[in-house]
């Protein structure tokens, strides 16, 4: 068995073990932005006493004449196109209360379900009595879920990955993380609905686990979260044993190694 | 409790990772989370530390106040433990809704401090029937992930170790009353043995196995746990069952044992680290809630 204690470390300032070359402008509520009245009030900022202020806290970011400021922490605001991963909070009438993380709860209709079999016609009152049945409080199908910040999600083309290590992940962009086993052979007859209760095998559980340590270290370290980035820290934290991965030293050291490689690839 | 929400097959998924060993978070079933501790956080306590367990943040301060023994206990001292759930860990302690989770963790804490050789209260004593220390235990849950017990009990008594109550002498006037004098020197100070101090370790029953240190997922995949409150010498001082499900009585045997064994090496490494944080000295670098 294991036990560590330790005394607690003082963060280092990140910008310390990164050279930047554009120094991102920080604010807080409260901060003057400018004082020059020729740009345009976009996201995050207001005009008081002749003066652009920021009203949240984030970097601020300036499109020609619209200055606007990007929190760092938000819930997540939709855009459309977006893929969400939610967990069902209710069930209603002709409808589920999804849980996204969002200012709001989701509504997700039963006319916009896939009824199993792939058949298309009008939702009977029988569907409707049947909907206890295709997804209750608390559904999601087998592996595990990650929250974390929505601003951490990089948007992209797909958010559906296959990761070469065994495992698949769904990268939501309102920050819930889906990882799973990848699926021997895809079934595309169900209608995308069936609850996989097969146990995982102890090579894929081990590969899901590492996963999820090393997404958790990369949100600690604030790095942006995509395929390639989770592939990389994936790869870097193989020498370690799994449940290092989360003792702050090894995160570190992952997260360094995995900035690195991404910097190379892009230079 | 704080509780979330999981679906069945997340729960079987947490269940039959727990058969094979391997947890979510690649721990084994008697792997702890890496602790932090830190103690002399609060100043304008007697003791104080904060204790921080993956994302269960507890903090403890405690103050020695003089007054009269209980009736009786003449030759004793005695703690008062109080436990505030702030609603600052989980919404659902909003107004009075953390009033019972801190009744049930204190009516535990008094319980596995009845016993004559916890703490020597005999030490807090001034002068019989008169007066003595009375040391009221506040603890503060700042954040709620899983396994409160323990880093409570852990919190607890690495903030008596850190405690330092002032030297009084008690002086005879020639009418017989009787004068209580501060020593003047402010760090002269008796400190308290906390070699026999009990820690809890709770063991959730999943499935068919029990884990040590469950993450708020991991209880909400257990019917029932089993809290062992163990001294460093591996003495269990008290027991209590919490949960709706039933336990085995062999299961409740093999779960002591793995408790005294969990327990042993939790004080080794306890007192390991509050000795080296003591060896620092007083220059140490605080880092307190804004590191």
């Amino acid at each position: 068995m294991a036990m560590e204690m330790r005394l607690p470390v003082a963060r280092k300032p990140l910008s310390e073990s990164l050279d930047r070359d554009t120094k991102k402008h920080l604010v807080v509520p409260g901060d003057t932005i400018t004082t020059d009245t020729g740009f345009m009030r976009g996201h995050g900022t207001y005009m008081g006493e002749e003066k652009l202020i920021a009203s949240v806290a984030g970097s601020v970011e300036r499109v020609n004449k619209l200055i606007c400021v990007k929190a760092l922490k938000t819930r997540y605001n939709g855009e459309v196109g977006d893929i969400v991963v939610g967990r069902i909070t209710e069930v209603q009438q002709k409808r589920w209360k999804v849980e996204t993380n969002s200012r709001l709860d989701s509504v997700l209709l039963l006319s916009s379900m896939n009824l199993p079999g792939g058949e298309l016609r009008r939702r009977s009152a029988e569907d409707e009595l049947a909907m206890r049945g295709f997804l209750q409080e608390g559904d999601l199908i087998s592996g595990v879920l990650v929250q974390v910040s929505p601003s951490l999600v990089k948007r992209q083309k797909t958010h559906f990955h296959d990761l070469p290590c065994g495992a698949s992940v769904i990268l939501g962009t309102n920050g819930f993380i889906w990882i799973y086993p990848t699926p021997g052979h895809k079934e595309e007859d169900a209608g995308g609905l069936t609850a996989n209760l097969e146990p995982v095998s102890l090579a894929d559980r081990e590969v899901i686990s590492r996963l999820r340590n090393c997404i958790v270290s990369l949100v600690t370290q604030r790095m942006m979260l995509y395929d390639t980035s989770i592939l990389y820290c994936y790869e870097a934290s193989l020498p370690h044993q799994i449940k290092d991965i989360l003792k702050p030293e090894v995160m570190e050291e992952i997260v360094m190694e995995t900035r690195q490689r991404l910097l190379e690839q892009e230079g | 409790m704080a509780s979330v929400a999981l679906s069945e097959a997340e729960k079987v998924y947490i269940v039959h990772g727990v058969q094979e060993d391997l947890r979510v978070d690649g721990r084994g079933c008697e792997d702890y989370r890496c602790v932090e501790v830190e103690t002399d956080v609060v100043s304008n306590t007697s003791g104080s530390a904060r204790v921080k367990l993956g994302h269960t943040d507890i903090l403890v301060g405690v103050k020695a106040e003089m007054g009269t023994p209980k009736l009786e206990k003449p030759n004793e001292g005695y703690l008062e433990f109080f436990v505030d759930c702030s609603a600052n860990a989980t919404p659902e302690f909003e107004g009075r809704g953390g009033d019972d989770l801190g009744t049930e963790i204190a009516n535990t804490l008094y319980r596995i401090f009845n016993n004559k050789s916890s703490v020597d209260l005999k030490s807090l004593c001034i002068s019989p029937r008169e007066h003595c220390w009375i040391l009221y235990v506040d603890v503060l849950l700042l954040e709620c992930g899983g396994n409160l017990f323990d880093t409570i009990s852990i919190a607890v008594k690495a903030a008596l170790f850190n405690t330092r109550i002032p030297r009084v002498r008690v002086l005879e006037d020639e009418e017989g009353s009787k004068d209580i004098e501060l020593s003047d020197d402010p760090y002269d100070c008796i400190r308290l043995s906390v070699e026999h101090v009990p820690c809890i370790v709770t063991l959730c029953k999943i499935g068919y196995r029990h884990v040590v240190d469950a993450t708020l997922q991991e209880e909400a995949c257990s019917l029932a746990s089993l809290l062992v409150s163990v001294t460093s010498k591996g003495v269990v001082t008290c027991m209590r069952k919490v949960g709706k499900g039933s336990l085995d009585p062999e299961s409740i045997f093999e779960m002591m044992e793995t408790g005294k064994r969990v327990g042993k090496v939790l004080h080794a490494s306890l007192q390991s680290i509050l000795h080296k944080e003591e060896s620092l000295g007083p220059k140490r670098q605080k880092v307190g809630f804004l590191g």
